[in-house]
């Protein structure tokens, strides 16, 4: 069991490492470069900004200085964003990011396990065929779609009751109307692919011999269900919630966009937009890290859970593949 | 220890009965069957049937409808729908407001609203409003208003007294404008103002015909019913006049483009390199595995954004080929491990032990076994990577780091329509719609194609 936790802590540093150092040579081959978008200024000038932000030194120094700086935990100073350092910026938005995708993830599995047990178990009967033709639009709706598509509904439906209770956009700290819709949009892909995994999982172990044995034995339906039947097929629940939580990490950067709710999503994409080195570097290695966290302790939780798991380490890779 | 005795009659052949009362199936091969059981399934069917109509809609849908989709029709800002028109051409002519040689400089009090206002001409390329003098007053102020609302509207202009007229260039477009006069004697606005309300005709003037080609550049000028013909547009136009079917089959073409082009290339180079590493097998295999775990473990769409600004877009390029080069280079290990442990499992199947018994050489075994068995997935695999890429591009065009704005794709027109989807929502939904459209078919044919290859799902065997 140590072994099996140790290799994954090892391979999930290993990643982080293959990640910063991709992230730092991929930020170098960018044309232009983060002085480029000040003012015209004369060389002198220049050359002292160059020296403030290091970049005067050869690639492999500067390298050096971001792994050093990186283990500190020291991101550095925005380019863009004058006087700001990375860390802030994190501290600061990564909060509101971190309540929506909560609250998203708590939407998407606590939906995606009833909704694929109830389907499971009306087999072939109306709730079943619904919730197929739900989920399967709902994987094929782009995230922004539905951002876009909710906001238009919140603006109906503000007008139809005529209050202002839904806000469009916008966020406020520890306002839970202004999380409600956004969330509920974050959630939805997860929210659908829970469904579909919890479906064919229940209905795989409602034909297991454990489950006939059950019932053959006297057992209530219910205890059946309960005990017996929803317990087990959580199981696979667990394994996708990795990539589940990649996924609504990824998603929040449009969401966050669309609803203009001021996480850590948006403020990357706009540091992309603008090139600002070291507040790409210091997000994506943070994302990374977290991402890469997260995925570990859900490997781990599930060979804990499923001692099959440790046993046959190739089954336990997750599946990637885009949002 | 006794033996048993059979008679032998027991083991005589049976006698052929002619009318045996079995079913008897032509025989099939297995891609007839997956053909067979693919056309049973109407779903499937249906997408497939869809997939290739939107398909052709993207290929020759230019040919067709040989529209230039960067082409703005500056007359028609976000419409939902404009019919062929046609419109005279303003020749561009010097107008001169009537002036007063003489105005006296007397101050009155209370002043009264300008007589007579009306428009000596009126369209969309300039409404020139006249005037009765208005005793007492050192200027004229000019407020429009667009249709309904109160108020005046945003002030157009302040001029001296001794002009009695005013041309408006500003932004006139064919809709009702609402006028209002207001005389000012140097301190104040009088109480009282004129109004009118205007309608102007569409007109295009000389310089964006000209621009635009439509008339040649050398113009007779004696020539004053000049009329042009103006393109309609089935589905409206963008924000910026262009033309939206023209836009919905460029972005699909390169929609597609990637969509098809980057799961084809990765899925092609996840199968050598699985089919390579299961061959070799041993260490070889296991660190070649290992690697592919860790490109899996690489977070997919961070690492998209990354490649994708570290590649940069020189000048001239769409980005086409950043986003097709990033997404290979994540793509390939969940086809490598896919073949992989498809190769490892048919080895160890007894037809391929019987295979290898008769002594089939190697490459028979690949050719007639592996690949067969192993293209089923792939195929299945396919169906599912290529709205995979459809989505990945779109996510990218609509957070500004996919293809370069002259470049449509569905995912950038979905990005540009956001910004006026409360007003003009036609501009959001057309391209939401097909991206929505393609992926679901794409969904719904690989369940089909899934259940397809599946020989033990057959209500036949």
């Amino acid at each position: 069991m140590m072994r099996f936790i140790a290799g994954r802590i090892v391979y999930g540093v290993f990643t982080l490492w293959f990640l910063a150092t991709a992230t730092f040579f991929a930020m170098h081959a960018v044309p232009g470069d983060p002085l480029a978008s000040e003012k015209a200024v004369s060389p002198e000038i220049r050359r002292n900004l160059e020296v403030r932000y290091g970049l005067d030194k050869p690639l492999m120094t500067q390298y050096g200085i971001f792994l050093g700086n990186m283990i500190k935990g020291d991101f550095g100073i925005s380019y863009t964003q004058k006087n700001r350092s990375v860390n802030d910026i994190i501290r600061e938005h990564f909060p509101i990011s971190a309540q929506l995708g909560v609250l998203a993830l708590l939407w998407a599995t606590i939906g995606g396990i009833v909704f694929g047990a109830v389907t499971a178990y009306y087999r072939n009967r109306w709730p079943d065929y619904v919730s197929v033709v739900a989920v399967i639009i709902c994987i094929s709706v782009p995230g922004f779609v539905f951002a876009a598509l909710a906001q238009l509904a919140i603006i109906a439906l503000n007008e139809a009751v005529g209050s202002d209770w839904l806000p469009v956009a916008g966020w406020e700290t520890g306002s839970f109307r202004h999380m409600l819709v956004p969330s509920l949009v974050l959630g939805l892909g997860t929210l659908a692919y829970l469904t579909r995994l919890m479906r064919s999982s229940m209905l795989e172990i409602m034909e297991a011999d454990f489950v006939r044995t059950a019932h053959a034995k006297g057992l209530g339906t219910q205890r059946v269900f309960w005990q017996h039947q929803l317990r087990n097929a959580i199981l696979p629940v667990v394994t996708v919630l990795g990539p589940a939580i990649a996924g609504i990490t990824t998603g929040g950067f449009v969401v966050e966009q669309v609803f203009a709710i001021p996480g850590l999503g948006r403020y990357f994409v706009q540091a992309v937009q603008q090139l600002d080195y070291t507040v790409i570097m210091g997000t994506t290695v943070f994302y990374g890290a977290f991402l890469i966290f997260l995925v570990m302790m859900v490997d781990i939780l599930y060979g804990v859970i499923d001692p099959r798991i440790r046993l046959a380490p190739e089954r336990l890779r997750h599946q990637g593949g885009p949002i | 220890m006794s033996t048993q005795h059979y008679p032998n009659d027991w083991f005589a052949p049976a006698p052929v009965h002619a009318a045996l009362d079995l079913p008897v199936l032509p025989p099939e091969s297995y891609w007839q069957g997956v053909w067979r059981r693919l056309k049973a399934n109407r779903r499937a069917f249906g997408a497939a049937v869809f997939l290739i109509f939107v398909l052709l809609f993207t290929v020759f849908g230019s040919v067709l409808w040989p529209v230039d989709p960067a082409k703005q029709d500056p007359g028609v800002l976000s419409r939902s729908f404009v019919a062929a028109r046609s419109l005279p051409v303003a020749m561009p002519d010097h107008w001169q407001a009537p002036r007063l040689d003489w105005a006296a400089n007397v101050p009155v009090s209370g002043l009264a609203a300008p007589a007579n206002l009306h428009a000596v001409s009126a369209t969309s390329d300039a409404v020139r409003l006249v005037w009765q003098p208005v005793a007492g007053a050192q200027h004229y102020r000019i407020y429009r208003r667009e249709g309904g609302g109160a108020g005046r509207g945003i002030p157009l202009a302040v001029i001296p007294a001794s002009y009695l007229g005013y041309e408006d260039r500003l932004d006139v477009h064919a809709q009702d404008y609402h006028y209002t006069v207001i005389a000012d004697d140097g301190l104040d606005e009088a109480r009282e103002g004129a109004h009118l309300m205007v309608r102007p005709i569409a007109v295009i003037s000389l310089l964006d015909a000209q621009l635009q080609g439509l008339v040649p550049l050398h113009v007779p000028a004696d020539i004053d019913t000049l009329h042009v013909d103006l393109p309609m547009h089935p589905l409206g136009t963008d924000h910026l006049g262009r033309d939206m079917l023209a836009r919905l089959i460029a972005g699909g073409q390169t929609s597609f483009f990637i969509g098809f082009g980057a799961p084809l290339l990765y899925i092609f180079i996840g199968c050598l390199y699985g089919a390579f590493s299961s061959y070799v097998g041993g260490r070889v295999d296991e660190s070649m595995m290992r690697f592919a775990d860790f490109v899996i473990a690489l977070p997919f769409l961070l690492f998209m954004i990354l490649l994708r600004v570290a590649f940069g877009i020189g000048a001239g390029e769409s980005g086409v080929m950043a986003l097709i080069v990033a997404m290979v280079l994540l793509g390939w290990p969940m086809s490598a491990r896919l073949v992989r442990g498809q190769v490892l499992q048919l080895r160890e199947q007894p037809f391929v032990a019987a295979a290898r018994l008769m002594g089939a050489p190697s490459y028979y075994l690949v050719w007639r076994h592996m690949i067969p068995n192993v293209m089923g997935v792939v195929i299945v695999s396919l169906t599912f990577a290529i709205p995979g890429a459809i989505f990945t591009e779109a996510f990218l065009s609509f957070i500004g780091m996919g293809v370069v704005p002259p470049i449509p794709s569905w995912g950038s027109l979905c990005n540009d329509g956001i910004q006026s989807m409360l007003t003009h929502p036609h501009e959001l939904l057309y391209p939401a719609a097909l991206i929505s459209m393609t992926v679901l078919a794409f969904n719904v044919l690989g369940d089909g194609l899934r259940d397809a290859l599946d020989v033990n799902l057959d209500v036949r065997s």
